[in-house]
């Protein structure tokens, strides 16, 4: 009990100070004008060169996004936004991608430096390859891509891994053919915006029968003061192929919200699968709500052939508000979906996050199993929809959704919807919400475990499912992020 | 080493622990006895620094320092250590994964550096085998689904590991079987020395025939109401507590 005080206590006064990641590099940038319209958008297009089909498909979202409304229905409270305060565009000054490290503007290394980027990153970085394990970087610095490295690697084997700008250009029957092909144009709010509007991302394809040779890794990072960042984010697994992704973040704090609307795409074919990790840990906002990234995503995955599989691993420490619901359209016979997701909220931090598996296909199977930790202020909440398609018969679903609550004046609510046309369908949903108790944290206490400490290793059992989940390179660094952003929800 | 003063101590309201005092010397062994309730437990809580309780007059000092106002774990790292009566469960987290963490800010504490994953696991094997513990129970989570008797051994393989120089021990004796109260025992006894003391809180002789106290007390409503040697404690087995709860209370 005296230990759920101190924590209040201690919550209060979480500061901006403790985000490790409070930092704003000098870069100079070119910015679009504030605001929303058709000229803007066609400054972006125009900007990144477009083709024709790609300006008109960008006007077609602005003219849907325009006669839509902001959605309302998470568990999320914050001011309204001003969609025409917001610059939708900003890129580091430099025109061509550089050709080699030197050529990197060394303000941007030492942005990489002061992120932490994991010494085997900065190793390829440096091209130095480590055992028959490769990881290969796509840095998204704001809004453009500035490093891609390893190109050569992967195009033995004819995977495609660049900027989706670049993409656009040399491989666009591709991006025609898929791009809005899993989330349309006018999907939802956030991602038709993104769909208007978007500025760079990632482009991977890997072909027929092909495992891609490494793990493809990409460093976000929302650096622009009130640029409103929009990743598009699209991944092709053809017939037999397998890749494995891993998506990775950090912002510098602000007093102002920062907006994020990214859209992913994955697409797997017949017999391939799509692995896609996230761990996202954006300034979350001060101890009174203040800053901190608003985080409204959509990600959705296609498992458009038989026998396909994708599965999401998410790791949600940071943003202030997080939106986001990574799903699985089972399309194909025999697909599955899965989703392992860890949300952490403290402070002041609202979290609405889950995922939706689509059951469309025979015998398609999912499971999700979701860890929510909630300290401080905080508001974490599950939402899934599980459906299963006239169809899908012989369909299955699990669902395992845990809650852990940290103090007394946060909150954690879990909204499963399940809806079935099937009647062969099994869907199966398990549930608990339980504290951190007093006696836990005595008995680690007791054995020398400073509180803090203790509460990251609770609060790392507890996930433990999900963190085995994770590629080996990010379990060490996330059991250490759990601990970093549980800091201060203790005294 | 321990020295106990006039404690008074309440949860809530209720006054437990009403004017205990007791000095545990270097390398001795004292046994605390007394009827269900008596505040036994609540005593190594507190000296253990449990945050539910309110030390309202009194002192407690170790190697002559006043911890009442450290963190537990501070306290564990100034060498107390407490084996519960009931041992806590931490569903996920690995024994071993536990036992290093624990070790680790123990070391931190003492300013040496942590211990290599061979020598770590070199020293765990060490003192799980003496008391019977697999290397398949290391790496279940912490007390989830142990038995009751594993609990205990456990508890002792933790204090075992910690070396510590204070240890308080409640009831580990319950809920062992008879082999397994000879395996630890043999494992308290193997800590004792002249720069360790323990306080073994338990309501059985049998315990005692094997870790043989040099002190016996009688903890009755928050007091020690009678001190003696090893025969006292055969005699509370033989007339039970009735005269000493009298007395008490006279
Ligand atoms: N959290 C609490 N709230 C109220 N009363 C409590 C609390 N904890 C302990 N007590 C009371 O304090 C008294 C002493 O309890 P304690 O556990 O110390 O006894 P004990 O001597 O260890 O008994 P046993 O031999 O049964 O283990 C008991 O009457 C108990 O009910
Ligand atoms: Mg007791």
């Amino acid at each position: 009990m005296a230990a759920v005080k101190e924590t209040v206590d201690q919550v209060l006064s979480i500061d901006v100070d403790k985000y490790k990641y409070g930092f704003v590099s000098d870069i100079e940038s070119e910015l679009a004008p504030k605001g929303l319209n058709e000229d803007i958008v066609r400054y972006i297009s125009a900007k990144k060169d477009e083709p024709e089909w790609l300006t008109e498909w960008r006007l077609e979202a602005l003219r849907r996004w325009q006669t839509m409304e902001e959605p309302t229905w998470a568990r999320v409270d914050y001011p309204p936004i001003d969609f025409q305060d917001l610059h939708y565009y900003a890129a580091p000054k430099k025109t061509a991608g550089p050709k080699s490290l030197d050529e990197v503007d060394p303000g941007l290394l030492a942005t990489y430096e002061k992120l932490g980027i994991p010494l085997k990153e900065q190793e390829i970085l440096a091209g130095v390859e480590k055992g028959d394990r490769l990881v290969a970087v796509d840095a998204v610095f704001d809004s453009v891509s500035v490093v891609t490295t390893f190109k050569a690697e992967l195009a033995k084997h004819g995977v495609i891994f660049c900027p989706i700008s670049e993409a656009v250009k040399t491989h666009p029957e591709l991006v025609k053919k898929y791009l809005g092909s899993v989330v349309p144009v006018s999907d939802n709010f956030y991602a038709t915006l993104n769909s208007a509007v978007f500025s760079d991302g990632s482009f991977v394809y890997v072909p027929k029968g092909v495992r891609c040779p490494m793990e493809l890794s990409t460093y976000f990072r929302i650096n622009e003061k009130k640029t409103g960042q929009f990743e598009r984010t699209l991944i092709i697994a053809d017939e037999g192929a397998y890749v494995s992704y891993l998506e990775g973040c950090t912002a510098p704090s602000r007093d102002e919200n920062q907006l994020h609307a990214a859209v992913v795409e994955l697409i797997a074919l017949d017999d391939a699968e799509i692995k896609y990790s996230t761990v996202q840990n954006w300034y979350p906002g001060d101890s009174e709500g203040k800053g901190g990234v608003f985080n409204f995503v959509t990600k959705r995955g296609d498992c458009r052939g038989k026998n396909s599989k994708i599965s999401w691993t998410q790791v949600e420490t940071g943003s202030a508000i997080t939106w986001k619901y990574p799903s699985c359209i089972l399309r194909g016979d025999n697909s599955r979906g899965e989703f392992y997701s860890i949300a952490i909220s403290n402070g002041r931090q609202q979290v609405d996050s889950g995922t939706k598996m689509v059951h469309l296909g025979k015998n398609t199977s999912s499971k999700i199993i979701s860890k929510g930790i909630s300290a401080g202020r905080s508001n974490n909440t599950y939402r899934g929809l599980v459906s299963v398609g006239r169809k899908a018969s012989g369909a299955r679903n699990f669902t395992n959704c845990d809650s852990l609550l940290i103090g007394n004046k946060c909150g954690a609510h879990t909204v499963p919807y399940i809806e079935s046309k099937n009647a062969s369908a099994i869907v199966e949903h398990e549930a608990t919400t339980s504290k951190i108790s007093d006696d836990q944290l005595f008995y680690c206490l007791q054995r020398g475990l400073p509180q803090e400490e203790a509460i990251a290793l609770i609060v790392n059992g507890f996930v433990k499912d999900v963190l085995q989940q994770l590629p080996m390179e990010f379990m060490v660094e996330t059991q250490k992020l759990i601990g970093i952003s549980l800091e201060g929800s203790v005294g | 080493m321990l020295e106990i003063k006039n404690l008074h101590a309440r949860i809530g309201d209720r006054e437990i622990l009403k004017g205990l005092t007791l000095t545990v010397k270097p390398g001795e062994v004292h046994a605390i006895m007394g009827p269900n309730g008596a505040g036994k437990s609540t005593l190594s809580y507190i000296l253990a620094g449990k945050e539910d309780y309110e030390v309202t007059e009194g002192e407690v000092l170790l190697n002559g320092a006043s911890i009442l106002d450290l963190e537990p774990n501070e306290r564990s790292v100034a060498g107390l250590f407490l084996a519960f009566q009931y041992p806590i469960e931490i569903p996920g987290v690995a024994t071993m994964t536990f036992l290093k963490a624990a070790l680790n800010s123990h070391r931190k504490a003492k300013g040496e550096g942590e211990l290599t994953t061979p020598e770590f696991m070199k020293l765990v094997k060490g003192v799980a085998e003496k008391l019977n513990i697999t290397s398949d129970m290391l790496k279940r989570p912490v007390n989830v689904g142990f038995s009751g008797g594993e609990k205990k051994r456990a508890e002792i393989m933790q204090m075992a590991l910690l070396q510590p120089s204070i240890c308080i021990l409640d009831e580990t004796d319950s809920g062992l079987d008879i082999d397994a109260l000879k395996v630890v025992s043999e494992g308290v006894n193997a800590l004792r020395s002249p720069d360790r003391a323990f306080v073994v809180i338990t309501h059985y002789q049998r315990l005692l025939d094997h870790i043989v106290p040099d002190i016996v007390h009688v903890l009755s409503d928050g007091r020690i109401v009678r001190t003696g040697g090893p025969e006292l404690a055969l005699d509370l087995e033989k007339n039970g507590y009735a005269a000493y709860v009298a007395n008490a209370a006279a």
